[in-house]
């Protein structure tokens, strides 16, 4: 470094030069600094306040509104959100489906994904072939899955139902046709994605220290052992993603069930945001459904609040220490 | 392992392997069989494993049935524009983030974090009041022109790269005297390819995929994409199934040649996304 640059605003390493221009430079650069940082960051300081603060307040507003996106909005109260919780059983149904899914769909996903991951992670040839095969339905469009499945679930002629009665189910279910039936279908339809989730336990598969597996095999420890002791505590910061994921994910449970029940039969497959986007955009409804979105919104925190608190318990970071 | 595995605990788990591998590839096998089944082998009881003949004019059909080359042109369109607009927005600002030192950054970081968590309901109908407002509804602009200004988890995802960029080259070339444009563009874009990668395919594959936004703005047959335009089909030719699987196939396979083409973007993708953070 040559010394006509200390003048130049770089910042010098030179011990001289700084301590010989601290009294201004810092000011300058900071200056230099935070114009720079503002203009860089101007895409998503412009995005954030139109397209995110500005909806998010306007939609607060909304939800004490009359509004059908023609005339302006109607200051109506808290009359929305006593509809919903009070006159409004598609609410509560639409809950009550989605919820459904969170407690069947959601962790019958995670142990899958897991489940596979731990096949995959194994040193055998033609792994990457299939590691490819279990991928791919993840990242298959989801319209496209979603009529294939249709066709895979007709009760009388689809694949899975003559397959059924092959292996001599003598009362095939009715899948999507049958209110008792279509959540398991769609969760059935969820596993074939599983994929997606695997991905990730694999990486992390991949990150378990070889050492600490030959440490509990020395110790005589068996497979289910290393497994309970070693792989799923090393694991556990990436369930929990998962899980934190999976959890907003099915809180938002929206295109399979249009695209393939329209919310039926008898409403066992109206989720919470189908209901919302058919108040909004069926009905014209946007106040009502605002407050629907709003009432999402803090279900969603609470239950990955309640998530996270948990996961001191059951968490394990390896940087932590013990 | 130091430990050599028995052949027969290695034929197990090929074993295993294969079998749950079927039970994945048989939707697919029977995605594409169904779409080349000629009509009366469709619904035939006990089905037709293995179509004869092969009916390859059933995709030329289904392009007949609806202007699926118009909906992939109007796809492919959207997902180019969204990509670029993504990939320069993301990684202006992650730059800005990862850096450069600015009093309120930290501040700009957690409303990235804030937005990942937010559901899209909340934002939904006033999104859609703005862009009626603007009088855009009807056209692309309400799928596009949000992608210029930046989306929170892949400004995240670029962040999180560039910070493990060594900060010796940014300040050599700011000796050099390069303005903090052209280091972005010159020293941290061309070091950051495989991130930069990552973002660019999982947002076209995004788009591609998309099916609200869609929904949402496009009411004009003209500009549907694949997605709403299948969504569509269904509800107009519900039992057509060699047509609708013959339909499903033509939006499905551009993604697996994707992916085939890309996999170590993928895994890297994923690898970069997580929790690695």
């Amino acid at each position: 470094m040559t010394t006509e640059h200390g003048t130049g605003g770089t910042v010098g390493t030179n011990g001289i030069h700084e301590s010989h221009l601290s009294h201004r430079r810092p000011s300058c650069q900071a200056r230099r600094d935070l114009r720079n940082g503002l203009l860089f960051a101007a895409p998503w300081l412009i995005g954030f306040t139109v397209f995110i603060a500005y909806p998010i307040a306007a939609s607060l507003y909304f939800s004490f509104c009359e509004y059908d996106a023609i005339r302006g909005p109607k200051w109506v109260g808290l009359d929305n959100y006593r509809t919903m919780l009070l006159e409004d059983d598609l609410f509560w149904k639409s809950l009550w489906n989605t919820l459904d899914m969170v407690a069947f769909g959601l962790p019958v996903g995670l142990v899958a994904s897991l489940g596979i991951a731990l096949l995959l992670n194994q040193r055998l040839r033609g792994m990457a072939f299939y590691r490819t095969l279990y991928y791919l339905p993840s990242i298959t469009p989801i319209v496209a899955t979603s009529i294939l499945w249709l066709w895979l679930l007709n009760p009388q002629i689809g694949l899975i139902n003559v397959l059924l009665q092959k292996l001599g189910v003598a009362n095939v279910p009715g899948w999507l046709t049958d209110p008792a039936w279509s959540k398991p279908a769609l969760i059935l339809m969820g596993l074939w994605g599983a994929g997606g989730g695997m991905v990730i336990y694999l990486a992390a598969l991949q990150d378990v220290p070889e050492a600490l597996m030959e440490a509990a095999l020395l110790d005589g420890a068996g497979a289910l052992q290393r497994f309970r002791h070693v792989t799923l505590p090393m694991l556990s910061p990436v369930i929990l993603f998962n899980l934190v994921m999976g959890l907003i994910g099915s809180f938002q449970y929206f295109t399979q069930a249009y695209v393939m029940t329209g919310g039926g039969p008898q409403d066992s497959t109206v989720f919470y945001a189908l209901h919302l986007f058919n108040r909004a955009f069926l009905d014209f409804r946007m106040g009502y459904a605002s407050a629907m979105a709003w009432a999402l919104f803090l279900i969603t925190l609470a239950c990955t609040a309640l998530v996270l608190r948990s996961s001191a318990r059951w968490v394990y970071y390896a940087g932590e220490g013990a | 392992m130091l430990h050599r595995r028995s052949a027969l605990s290695v034929a197990l788990s090929h074993a295993v392997l294969i079998c749950v591998g079927i039970l994945f590839a048989l939707p697919f096998y029977w995605l594409v069989s169904t779409a080349v089944k000629p009509d009366e082998q469709v619904l035939a009881m006990p089905p037709v494993w293995i179509p004869r003949p092969v009916r390859w004019d059933n995709f030329p059909r289904a392009l007949q049935y609806v202007p699926f080359l118009q909906y992939t042109l109007n796809t492919l369109k959207i997902c180019l524009l969204t990509v670029v607009g993504t990939v320069l927005s993301c990684s202006l600002v992650a730059y800005s983030l990862a850096r450069i030192k600015w009093r309120g950054r930290n501040l700009v970081f957690l409303s990235l974090l804030a937005v990942m968590i937010l559901p899209g309901q909340v934002t939904m109908v006033p999104t859609f009041t703005i862009f009626k407002s603007l009088h855009w509804i009807g056209t692309i602009l309400p799928l596009i022109v949000p992608s210029f200004f930046g989306n929170a988890f892949f400004i995240f995802l670029l962040r999180q790269f560039y910070m493990t960029i060594p900060g010796e080259l940014s300040d050599a070339a700011r000796m050099d005297g390069c303005s903090e444009g052209a280091i972005l563009m010159r020293v941290i874009m061309p070091l950051a390819k495989p991130a930069l990668a990552t973002v660019g395919l999982f947002t076209f594959i995004g788009a591609w995929n998309d099916f609200l936004g869609p929904l949402l703005y496009l009411n004009d047959e003209a500009q549907y994409t694949l997605s709403i335009g299948l969504q569509r089909f269904v509800s107009q030719h519900g039992a057509e199934w060699s047509m609708l699987m013959a339909a499903s196939t033509v939006m499905t396979l551009p993604i697996v040649v994707i992916f085939f083409f890309a996999q170590r973007t993928f895994i890297q993708g994923v690898t970069l996304t997580g929790i690695k953070g």
